[in-house]
């Protein structure tokens, strides 16, 4: 009912996914990062952000569980300019706020795109939080999975929404895999089952590739939104 | 009308923001105003019979069409701390949302052109409950129950409280929050005869302190 064909001009969007904001333009397009704490999203974020700001117009919303520290360390690296990032509070359930009452995240990347558009992408990381958390598709167009050597080489085997159906899967900290016991032909192989034909990376953001092939998928995401 | 659209409207799943407000529990809980059940109860009861009935009021007028923007200046002027107007017009932008998505018509896409960024929620509330085609009485309820379920679902997170327990406390405040909502409808109708000021204007003062500090706050679990 709210694929972009019922927006009226002069009138404030009603819904969610309407690829068309009130004046008639494209929105931006938008990309979620979930996954478990510590797994490395808001450094994934921070990489992205260098990756991509000089080429194309971007803004970050964060949703922090309890405090605002993903938000303050995006301000402090200075991966964007202030106005450019927003944290949503979201009431000590971070999957709520992506997935069942996305109404409060939908404001924040509006009022992003009122404030400083136009923009062509926006980034919506997810506090930190279980394997089943996954994002909307009210709130966005793609996600993102980003889980870690670290976190246990049996993750993408016990598999869940997060691991099995996100756009892309990311293993962050393959760098790490030798110090912990954790087997990265195994976890690609699971997850290779687990997804079938859907993509994954394993990035290490201390390694000089860094991040760029998630920005290269990110990229592509954004070629596609645009044409 | 369906009876049905209420249970809709009252739905603590709703998604229009609620989930991420404690209503002023988590500032009450971090004064050490409540620790169990019991402090629970006095929260809600304090909150129903001051904000609680000023908000069923607002809505159930707005239910029976009083002019939208004369009642946000009165909710304003009911709602002395900032940080709860704030939250107040943010949760109403909220819900103006989910009710456009829900049940769409042109007398909430005229209050939303008329408040880009939100007006006040029992306001909101009651012209959703208008155009779903529910009465005052059932504003009054959706807001006024809200009143109460709001802090009791964000204490059974703050302190673990027993589930069963937390609502226990909506179940016996069941008899009261009826005729909160009595009062708040009898004082809509005035207010369609008389205006804005025949609306209850009870305060509940820890409330708004309690509002400010938290807000200021580094660290909190939830938005108000």
């Amino acid at each position: 009912m709210h694929l972009g064909h019922d927006h009226s001009h002069g009138w404030p969007s009603a819904v969610s996914a309407d690829a068309h904001r009130p004046d008639g333009t494209r929105r931006a397009l938008r990309i979620g990062l979930g996954g478990p704490v510590g797994s490395g999203k808001t450094a994934t974020v921070a990489a992205l952000c260098r990756a991509l700001r000089d080429e194309l117009s971007l803004a970050v919303v964060t949703n922090d569980i309890y405090t605002r520290e993903d938000a303050e360390f995006l301000l402090r690296e200075a991966v964007l300019p202030p106005e450019r990032i927003t944290a949503v509070e979201t009431g000590a359930c971070p999957h709520t706020a992506i997935r069942d009452d996305i109404s409060a995240n939908l404001e924040a990347v509006e009022d992003l795109e009122d404030e400083v558009g136009p923009l062509a992408l926006i980034l919506v990381e997810s506090g930190g939080d279980n394997l089943t958390a996954t994002f909307s598709k009210g709130l966005v167009d793609a996600q993102i999975f980003v889980i870690d050597v670290a976190g246990g080489d049996d993750i993408p085997r016990k598999g869940g929404p997060g691991v099995t159906t996100a756009d892309l899967l990311v293993v962050n900290k393959t760098d790490l895999a030798p110090y912990v016991g954790s087997d990265l032909a195994r976890m690609a192989a699971d997850a290779k089952t687990q997804r079938a034909e859907l993509p994954v990376v394993f990035q290490s953001l201390r390694s000089e590739a860094g991040v760029a092939e998630v920005a290269a998928w990110v990229r592509e995401k954004l070629a596609a939104w645009t044409a | 009308m369906s009876r049905a659209a209420l249970l809709v409207l009252a739905d603590g799943r709703f998604p229009a923001g609620g989930h991420a407000h404690s209503g002023g529990a988590e500032a009450a809980v971090k004064g050490g105003l409540i620790t169990g059940s019991d402090g629970l109860e006095a929260f809600c009861r304090g909150r129903l019979h001051t904000a609680g009935l000023v908000s069923a009021a607002l809505a159930a007028a707005a239910a029976l069409g009083v002019d939208p923007v004369a009642l946000d200046a009165a909710a304003d002027a009911r709602t002395p701390s900032l940080a709860l107007r704030v939250a107040s017009r943010k949760l109403g932008r909220q819900l103006m949302r989910a009710a456009r998505a829900t049940w769409p018509s042109r007398e909430l896409d005229v209050v939303a052109r008329e408040f880009p960024k939100g007006a006040h929620q029992p306001v909101v509330l009651g012209v959703a409950a208008r155009v779903a085609g529910l009465g005052a009485d059932d504003a009054a309820y959706c807001s006024a129950y809200e009143s109460v379920s709001g802090p009791a679902s964000a204490v059974v997170r703050l302190l673990s409280l027993d589930p069963f327990d937390a609502t226990g406390v909506l179940a016996r405040l069941a008899p009261e929050v009826d005729r909160v909502v009595g009062a708040a409808v009898e004082a809509a109708g005035e207010v369609v005869v008389g205006g804005v000021d025949a609306l209850p204007a009870a305060s509940a003062p820890l409330l708004e302190i309690g509002a400010e500090a938290h807000a200021a706050w580094p660290v909190r679990l939830f938005a108000s």
